[in-house]
């Protein structure tokens, strides 16, 4: 077992935990964010990304002890005084989702991509989604919701 | 006075589901989590087919973490409780086979009757363990299907061991410690060579691979074909899918120590279903059983089912005690969740010189996989009510064999047998074109319906409620821009482009709002085709709808409101819809096949009705003027003439609730529940083109647009429609160009990973550019048909029909789906090797990578 300390959604969490242990599973089970959805564990699905120190990654790629000293953001913490992170309020608006297992993890990936290329076209959304997958939408509805975020951040209106 | 009342049917009211799923705050079956609760993992075959020598888990008991672990002999008694009952097959949900073939004597239904040797005798021996509900023949053979398997496994991921430990890690790491000799046996992986002469056989007890043969006549046949100018015959494969719901199978259950019974909690598209089949199954009493579907990630088809893991998890916490926890892994969901398609399609077309047809054959065989699934045998047979599709035409006839397999057993996947049956009627009716030499939009044309808006005579002899193909085949050509596409097709041609241009069509129709539940007793499926709602105003005025749908993406929430709130009158937030916990809504026959808003959304409007109608009394009563000369508008209802003589009906449902001032005889509260049973199926149709880019060096295949004109009746939200029809579409296109669940000849299922199925991403799909026509159903009073399934229906064949017309020039005129671009370039190899003789086949061997060195019929070199 070994002990970790990590900042997740803006809280200090410390923990002993099993050097096996993935990101995800300490997350969801030891930490009880069920905002953080298992798809596959094994890099494919995207389900379960979040941010660590403000970048995308899969948390079923890394070990929670690879985590340790670092900065976690989920689905959960990105919300800003109370009211939905942009990319939230656009896959709702957009109808860019429908079960909505894949969202969480599709939410995450879209703030980090347009953080990467604010000015992305469709093509470039389309790509920077790839390792997202969804089975319900077509993904029409999650490339708009995207757009929608950069109408919305560039003035225009939406 | 009164303003005018908010409409919300067809408006694109925002989902109310999604607060909780883009914030993170959804509870899917894997968030619960419950004291003492225990994990189980699962020990499944390595091997297609093989018997168990022996079995010893005792070491795994013994690891750290492990309370216990089980083999199949072990748990057998857990399931054989009950000698009576065979859950689905011999009761088909509370209604003996018995009965089932007397009713549908009575009712007249010829698929019973017609059968000769009907004695009503159970066609399973009542000791037989099996999962399967829809038992198309009396002498379907259905094998035995244990939960956990005992002397022999049929299929790579037949479960033979169960670990109970503390935490699922730990319950993981002791499978390994279980040890299991198997001698192996000849796997049978492909559905032709189970029905050869000298077959090993899947089941040997059974005596043959053959399951059932069901078959359908209309007209005659043989005249048709006599009679036919031309005769077409083709083969269509309709490879295995893999459902990959994103969010996994998974149950958890719990034993209840006020009730002595048990709540399950499963990621099922039916918990009415699994309720009456787990009580039956494992002698649980109904009535101590409630089953939870909580937040679903997704279904399709794949979540419609009674699976042996939601049969173990219940059974141990009976035998443990305590709360019971299973997840599936992707890589069991490749494997033990249900297949889809998997048939090998023979399809015959007589017709005229001028293109019209006069008669169809089919003969299918259809893969089952290792088992009988809940409606596995039915699957091809709901597809043999729509080989006809779109056309009229005078002699049908249809046969289907279920065959047994080595492999995954197949259930119902998005669309269930109709994108099969679309696909073969839409890929043949453009041989039909070439070979009369038409134009495939006009050898549609002649072989169309008329419009009709009254129930309508099918080949298939059912009756199809309402269709006007002429309208959307004329709004998707203009859509489009046939004429200018058929231009830049002719300029790619005659310059060589070696990026030819594919425009590709189908016409479809299809079977939503499962189903008048005599036609289901009729066609053996076990079960009933009804839907139940419950409106309720609450004494503060507030609605809560109780619906015995069960949804897991589609939005009833939401649309659910609309139809109660326009109904009552209210605004759509003062609305709560209750659905998927046996516990709040006893009755309901759940989600699938396209039927939750033709059956359940109408059974809403019919219940808010009934609310309206009581509510109306009581108004009379509340302003001493006579029920005839209410008016009930925008939530209010006033008196005709004297409009400041109101109440509205939140004043009502108050009075109602308070029963101090009632019209004589009236009992308290608004709250009324409809169970309806449709007259009717509904049949939503449409046109799509699908327009590709085949680049004949490489043959990569771009879907440039995508373009589709649907009518599913009156929508209720627009929104949620076009959402429907965005997935469906990419299931479609999905199984035309990407999916196929392939194995090896060990029976080893070689696509078992997201890495190796290739389910497409973002990049991989189209911008989809769509139109709705609304011709209403005549089968309920809303007019509503459904669309859950229309794109997945639809999409197959306008794909392949495109990509086949890009590559026409080379005399190509099939491609088996997946068309990967190794099998596009392999055909474009193939097809040149043939015109030109040894020179260009000497080439045909050679890797993809050399592509650069073949001609193009255009002669680009590249
Ligand atoms: S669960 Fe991590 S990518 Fe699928
Ligand atoms: S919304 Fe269901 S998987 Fe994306």
């Amino acid at each position: 077992m070994r002990r970790i300390q990590m900042t997740v959604d803006g809280r200090a969490h410390v923990a002993e935990v099993e050097p096996r242990l993935l990101l995800l599973h300490h997350l969801r089970e030891n930490l009880g964010i069920g905002g953080v959805h298992t798809g596959c564990n094994t890099t494919s699905c995207g389900a379960c990304t979040v941010h660590i120190d403000g970048e995308s990654v899969k948390s079923c790629t890394v070990l929670a002890v690879q985590a340790d000293g670092h900065e976690v953001t989920t689905v959960r913490g990105i919300m800003e005084n109370g009211l939905w992170h942009p990319m939230q309020q656009a896959f709702h608006e957009a109808h860019g989702l429908q079960c909505g297992y894949c969202t969480p993890g599709m939410i995450m990936a879209s703030i980090s991509l347009l953080k990467e290329n604010p000015d992305a076209t469709e093509q470039e959304i389309r790509e920077g989604l790839e390792g997202n997958l969804c089975r319900c939408t077509g993904y029409e509805n999650i490339v708009k919701a995207v757009q929608l975020v950069q109408q919305h951040t560039n003035g225009q209106p939406a | 006075m009164t303003q005018a009342p908010e409409r919300y049917i067809g408006g694109g009211v925002p989902r109310k589901e999604d607060p909780a799923l883009v914030t993170g705050r959804a509870n899917w079956t894997d968030n619960i989590k419950l004291p003492g609760m225990l994990h189980v993992s699962l020990l499944r075959s390595p091997y297609a087919h093989a018997k168990i020598t022996s079995i010893d888990v005792s070491a795994a008991r013994e690891q750290p973490g492990v309370v216990a672990a089980f083999t199949g002999d072990d748990l057998a008694e857990d399931w054989d409780k009950n000698p009576q009952a065979n859950p689905a097959a011999v009761t088909g949900y509370g209604m003996s086979l018995d009965q089932r073939v007397r009713q549908a004597q009575e009712g007249g239904e010829s698929s019973v009757t017609d059968t000769p040797e009907t004695t009503g005798e159970q066609p399973v021996d009542e000791k037989t363990r099996t999962f399967v509900s829809w038992i198309p023949t009396d002498d379907t053979k259905i094998p035995n299907h244990w939960p956990v398997a005992r002397d022999e496994v049929n299929y790579a991921g037949d479960i033979v061991a169960v670990v109970v430990a503390t935490d699922r890690y730990k319950a993981q790491d002791a499978l390994e410690f279980i040890e299991v000799d198997y001698e192996p046996m000849e796997p049978v992986v492909d559905v032709e060579a189970a029905v050869a002469d000298g077959a090993p056989l899947v089941h040997e007890d059974i005596g043959t691979n053959e399951s059932f043969t069901w078959t359908l006549a209309t007209g005659d046949i043989d005249d048709a074909f006599n009679r036919a100018d031309v005769t077409i015959k083709e083969r269509y494969l309709q490879q295995r899918l893999i459902p990959n719901a994103i969010e996994t199978r998974g149950v958890v259950a719990n034993p209840d120590a006020i009730t002595g019974g048990y709540t399950v909690y499963s990621s099922t598209q039916i918990p009415h279903i699994l309720k009456y089949v787990l009580a039956v199954y494992c002698d649980v009493p109904e009535q101590q059983l409630r089953v939870v579907a909580p937040d679903v990630g997704g279904g399709f088809g794949s979540k419609l089912n009674v699976y042996a893991e939601e049969v173990i998890a219940l059974v141990l916490a009976r035998k443990l005690g305590v709360p019971i926890k299973w997840i599936e892994d992707r890589s069991e969901n490749y494997l033990a969740t249900i297949h889809g398609r998997g048939q090998v399609q023979d399809i015959e077309l007589a017709a005229t010189s001028e293109g019209k047809i006069l008669g169809m054959r089919v003969n299918l065989l259809a893969d089952m996989g290792a088992y009988l699934m809940l409606d596995g045998p039915g699957i091809p047979i709901l597809g043999a009510f729509v080989y006809p599709g779109v056309y009229t035409f005078d002699a049908y006839d249809f046969s289907v064999t279920g065959v047994f397999t080595n492999m995954t057993p197949t259930d119902a996947y998005r669309g269930a047998g109709r994108p099969e049956a679309c696909f073969a009627i839409e890929r043949i009716i453009e041989a039909l074109a070439r070979e009369v030499g038409l134009d495939p939009v006009e050898v549609r044309r002649r072989n169309f319906y008329e419009p009709f808006d009254e129930p309508t005579d099918t080949p298939a002899g059912i009756q199809y409620d309402s269709m006007n193909m002429p309208m959307v085949l004329d709004r998707v050509l203009e859509l489009a821009d046939y004429e200018g596409l058929l231009e830049e097709q002719r300029r790619r041609r005659e310059s060589g482009d070696p990026v030819q241009l594919g425009i590709g069509f189908s016409t479809y129709t299809e079977i939503c709002g499962l189903a008048p539940s005599q036609v289901l007793a009729g066609l053996r499926t076990g079960g009933s085709g009804w839907e139940t709602a419950k409106v309720q105003m609450l004494a503060s005025g507030k609605v809560e709808v109780i619906t015995g749908t069960s949804p897991h993406g589609q939005g009833h929430v939401t649309s659910w409101s609309q139809i109660a709130a326009d109904a009552l009158g209210v605004d759509v937030n003062d609305v709560e819809i209750l659905h998927g916990d046996t516990a709040l809504s006893p009755y309901g026959r759940d989600t699938y096949g396209s039927r939750s808003l033709p059956v359940g959304g109408v059974s809403v409007h019919l219940a808010a009705q009934q609310v309206v109608d009581k509510a109306r009394k009581i108004s009379a009563h509340m302003l001493e003027a006579a029920e005839g000369d209410m008016e009930f508008e925008g939530g209010r209802f006033s008196v005709a003439g004297s409009p400041d003589q109101n109440v509205t009906i939140q004043d009502v449902a108050a009075a109602a609730y308070m029963n101090y001032d009632l019209p004589e005889g009236m009992e308290p509260v608004l709250s009324e529940e409809v169970f309806w049973d449709p007259p009717n199926f509904t049949f939503p149709f449409g046109a799509h083109i699908c327009v590709t880019e085949v680049d004949t060096e490489t043959g990569f295949v771009k879907i440039r647009d995508y373009f589709g004109v649907d009518d599913c009746g009156p929508v209720i939200n627009p929104i949620i429609v076009d959402g429907q029809l965005h997935g469906g579409i990419a299931q479609g296109v999905a199984q035309a160009l990407y999916e196929e669940a392939i194995y090896d000849e060990e029976g080893n299922l070689t696509t078992g990973s997201m890495v190796d199925y290739l389910i497409p991403g973002a990049p991989e799909l189209p911008k989809y550019t769509l139109e709705r026509t609304v011709t209403p159903s005549p089968t309920n009073v809303m007019g509503v048909k459904g669309v859950g399934e229309a794109g997945t229906i639809g999409a197959p064949p306008a794909v392949i029909n495109s990509v086949v017309d890009a590559l026409s020039p080379y005399g190509i005129t099939h491609i088996d789906m997946p068309a990967s671009p190794w099998k596009v370039w392999q055909a474009i190899q193939d097809a040149q090797g043939q015109e030109a003789g040894t020179r260009d086949a000497d080439l045909s061997g050679r890797p993809s990578q050399a592509a650069d060195s073949t001609d193009t019929e255009g002669g680009t070199d590249s």
